[in-house]
């Protein structure tokens, strides 16, 4: 059993990345979550599981710094805020391009461009259909607590490193800066450089053993059939992650008669909606998907058929909305509520926006 | 139980750590606990506020527009945040700069001179923590060996030493708070 | 005499570097990176270290460095070799990391890359292959194209007043801390290729023994592109080139003493 602490969710990835065994960080200051980096260089695990940690020039350096250690087997993250993350796309396509692992925090803010500081879900589109060039899927994993931010740290590099694919914690400001009680990770070891020729020695760029073929870790070919191999090879395994990592949560489904769709912190103040709808004797029930890609488009597909209209409840001008509409089919009402501009919406005014366009309407 | 408070001010009234002593707190309580804080620029001399939610429960938001407690050491953080207390709730401010003092008549409202009697005490610095002390005194939710093992908590072993002075503004503030309207 | 008298182990002059790899070069006839890769291939086969060298290359004629050395390569995207070497170099202290990069990658689109690498002193080698061209693309200007020279994006010669002035990196280069070796070299005679080779020996060795980062510019030929045989490229580049990027060593010390930096009392 790990140890209880009192933590903000940015020092909180800066903690578990250190217990799970991470080598390095490499990343560049950007409000909201700088504390990830100013936690992890006063932590100095250096000097105690000998983490790297290093402040890169930019953004983009910081996502080719992980795409050089990811290539050598390395298990390394960064993190960063939205304006920064639309820096990193090069990086990132490169990343999946080449089918590397490596964690991508996001602790998102409110654009377009410099945009505000404060808390948005207006990245999900970028995070879950591309941002950067080319066909591919980033896995998108949305914390809604504090806590989460802890696991989801260790659930990444888990689904990172099994399908080579870069995985995504997409979170906000609030998530970033609230202060929860947490239950840390234990420590597990960083892999040594022999037990990394074991596992990942069949593709790490880390020095041609004697004995085994050189590595090369490249997005790059000329051959326009190989490239649609390889292209082919990379939709079979996003297909196998829609078969098998989908994960979501419900709250109060089981005699909803309305349904809200939330992911991350809207999904928090969607709770509290839920409290209070009920409590003026709106059936109402909640799904938050986890999984932002792969998204949980069976369970709201069954939900479609049980309720009498569904309110996607975002932090942008409807995203998230087009992928439920696509799960629930045309059959009941499907609608958007959001704010944007980093105004986060109150759990009453949710409640208004049930009364208004589903249940009124 | 669960006791929704913001607490707002200027950036350097100690508003953020206010909340923050509260929050280790309730942990120290063993309660549920969240802490959501206003960042960027504007802590640094403009306005700056914090959610404190304490619950027996799970905290389901950590972001509220309505709250049990209204803790207000400003003009503008009156302004904003005054319609928002629940009726029946509790709003706490400190006279000091308030030109429109509130106007609601369906909560209670308490007075605490939080700025003159930090200033008696020979520490401006101590001024949240006599404020709490206001607060505990008109909502009891956490007892005071947890304040004390919330500030051992919160405040770095290095300024362990600060925590007795502290203590001593806590309890001139529990003794301190003024009634002015109950509901 | 007969041909098995002639191809005979013992009058073998010449042979290739074993870690030279059996495929055929896509680079232009009289291209100069053939060349430079074959001095990569013999000083890593020299020092043996190929169990534990890895190479970083660019986007640009070199891309495909990777086809030709039989070591672990990574290949980069534009201009962020620097970047990914520093990903590799600081998770690997014990490895021996490179970056092969071209003028456009290096000193435009990477400018930023080479110059943080190389002040943090990154444990690494660089080197930089200057041809004052962009060759894979089709011959347009680079940060290092000369004034008035023709391009396809400068068809009547490079105009200071619309392009600015030629780049000289590598002069920025060895102004900073973190190298400990910087150094304008070229191959286009024997004897030239011989001193390329001695300095790329140099600079792994740097990397060996930790000294930070050291920089191999070599001066080099676009013949295709410059529209030029190869021997009337070299000429050109004797010409022209020489007098504004000058051969011969930059920096040859090492990396700045940080002891000679006192840090701020806290």
């Amino acid at each position: 059993m790990g140890e209880l602490r009192l933590m903000k969710g940015n020092e909180v990835i800066a903690e578990a990345a250190i217990r799970c065994g991470c080598d390095a960080y490499f990343g560049y200051p950007i409000t909201p979550q700088s504390e990830v980096m100013e936690t992890l260089m006063d932590r100095e695990p250096w000097d105690e599981t000998g983490m790297v940690v290093l402040q890169a020039e930019s953004e983009i350096a910081s996502i080719h710094m992980i795409y050089g250690a990811a290539a050598s087997g390395k298990k390394v993250i960064t993190s960063s805020s939205s304006p920064g993350i639309s820096l990193m796309a090069e990086g990132i396509s490169y990343i999946a391009g080449a089918e590397l692992p490596c964690v991508i925090v996001n602790v998102q803010r409110g654009g377009p461009g410099l945009g505000t500081i404060q808390p948005s879900q207006a990245d999900y589109w970028q995070s879950t259909k591309g941002g950067g060039h080319g066909d591919y899927r980033l896995i998108v994993l949305a914390p809604s607590s504090v806590q989460e931010m802890n696991d989801f740290v260790e659930l990444g590099f888990k689904l990172a490193f099994k399908y080579r694919n870069p995985a995504m914690i997409l979170t906000d400001g609030v998530i970033g800066q609230t202060m929860e009680k947490v239950i840390l990770s234990d420590y597990i070891p960083r892999l040594t450089d022999e037990e990394i020729n074991e596992k990942y020695g069949s593709w790490a760029t880390n020095g041609r053993k004697p004995g085994r073929q050189r590595n090369i870790i490249t997005s790059l070919e000329m051959d326009s059939g190989r490239m649609e191999q390889n292209n082919l090879r990379l939709q079979a395994k996003y297909a196998k992650m829609e078969e098998e990592e989908v994960l979501f949560e419900e709250f109060q489904c089981e005699d909803a008669e309305y349904l809200l769709v939330a992911f991350g912190s809207s999904s928090r103040i969607c709770q509290k909606t839920v409290d209070l709808a009920r409590e003026k004797g709106i059936k109402v029930g909640l799904l938050r998907p986890i999984t932002l890609f792969p998204f949980p488009k069976k369970p709201i597909a069954a939900l479609a058929k049980q309720v009498k209209g569904i309110l996607v409840v975002e932090m942008n001008a409807g995203q998230m909305v087009e992928d439920v509409q696509l799960a629930a089919g045309c059959a009941i009402p499907v609608k958007h509520f959001g704010r944007m501009g980093g105004i986060i919406p109150s759990p009453g005014e949710v409640v208004e926006a049930l009364e208004q366009k589903l249940i009124g309407g | 139980m669960t006791e929704e408070i913001i607490i707002a001010g200027f950036g350097g009234q100690g508003v953020l750590s206010m909340g923050k002593i509260l929050a280790y707190s309730g942990v120290m309580a063993d309660q549920e606990v969240s802490w959501f804080p206003s960042y960027g620029p504007e802590m640094r001399g403009g306005t700056a506020n914090v959610t404190v939610i304490l619950s027996e429960t799970r905290i389901s938001s950590p972001v509220l527009n309505e709250y049990d407690t209204a803790i207000i050491l400003n003009q503008q953080s009156m302004d904003k945040f005054e319609h928002m207390v629940k009726p029946g709730g509790v709003l706490i401010y400190d006279p000091n700069g308030i030109i429109h003092p509130p106007k609601r008549t369906d909560i209670n409202i308490y007075k605490i001179e939080g700025t003159l009697i930090a200033a008696e005490l020979g520490n401006v610095k101590t001024f949240n923590m006599v404020v709490l002390g206001a607060y505990l005194k008109a909502k009891p939710v956490v007892k005071m060996e947890s304040v004390e093992k919330g500030l051992q908590k919160s405040l770095p072993t290095r300024h362990h030493y600060l925590i007795p002075m502290n203590l001593e503004a806590v309890q001139k503030g529990f003794e301190s708070l003024e009634l002015v309207q109950a509901v | 005499m007969e041909l098995k008298d002639i191809i005979n182990p013992n009058n073998l002059v010449y042979e290739k570097p074993e870690l030279l790899t059996e495929n055929t070069m896509h680079y232009c006839p009289g291209c100069s990176h053939g060349v430079v890769h074959k001095l990569l291939a013999e000083v890593i086969e020299d020092l043996d270290i190929q169990d534990k060298t890895i190479g970083v290359s660019p986007v640009g004629c070199a891309v495909f460095a990777y086809n030709y050395i039989e070591i672990d390569w990574q290949e980069a995207a534009h201009g962020r070799a620097p970047a990914v070497a520093t990903g590799i170099a600081r998770t690997n202290p014990d490895k021996v990391v490179f970056t092969y990069q071209g003028d456009g990658d290096l000193a435009s689109i990477g400018a930023a890359e080479i110059l943080h690498a190389c002040n943090r002193g990154e444990n690494m080698v660089v080197i930089f292959v200057n041809n004052g061209i962009y060759g894979m693309t089709g011959g347009q200007m680079a940060p290092t194209t000369l004034i008035g020279q023709v391009t396809a994006t400068t068809p009547n010669g490079r105009d200071v007043g619309r392009n600015g002035y030629p780049l000289k990196i590598t002069e920025l280069i060895a102004q900073l801390p973190g190298t400990s070796y910087v150094t304008r070299q070229s191959v286009h005679t024997p004897a030239t290729i011989r001193k390329c080779k001695k300095a790329i020996a140099k600079a792994f060795q740097a990397a060996l023994d930790k000294k930070g980062t050291s920089f191999v510019e070599v001066v080099s030929t676009c013949n295709m592109n410059w529209k030029m045989t190869p021997v009337k490229a070299n000429e050109w580049m004797v010409e022209n080139m020489f007098p504004f990027y000058v051969p011969g060593d930059l920096k040859d010390s090492s990396k700045a003493d940080p002891e000679s930096y006192t840090p701020l009392k806290n």
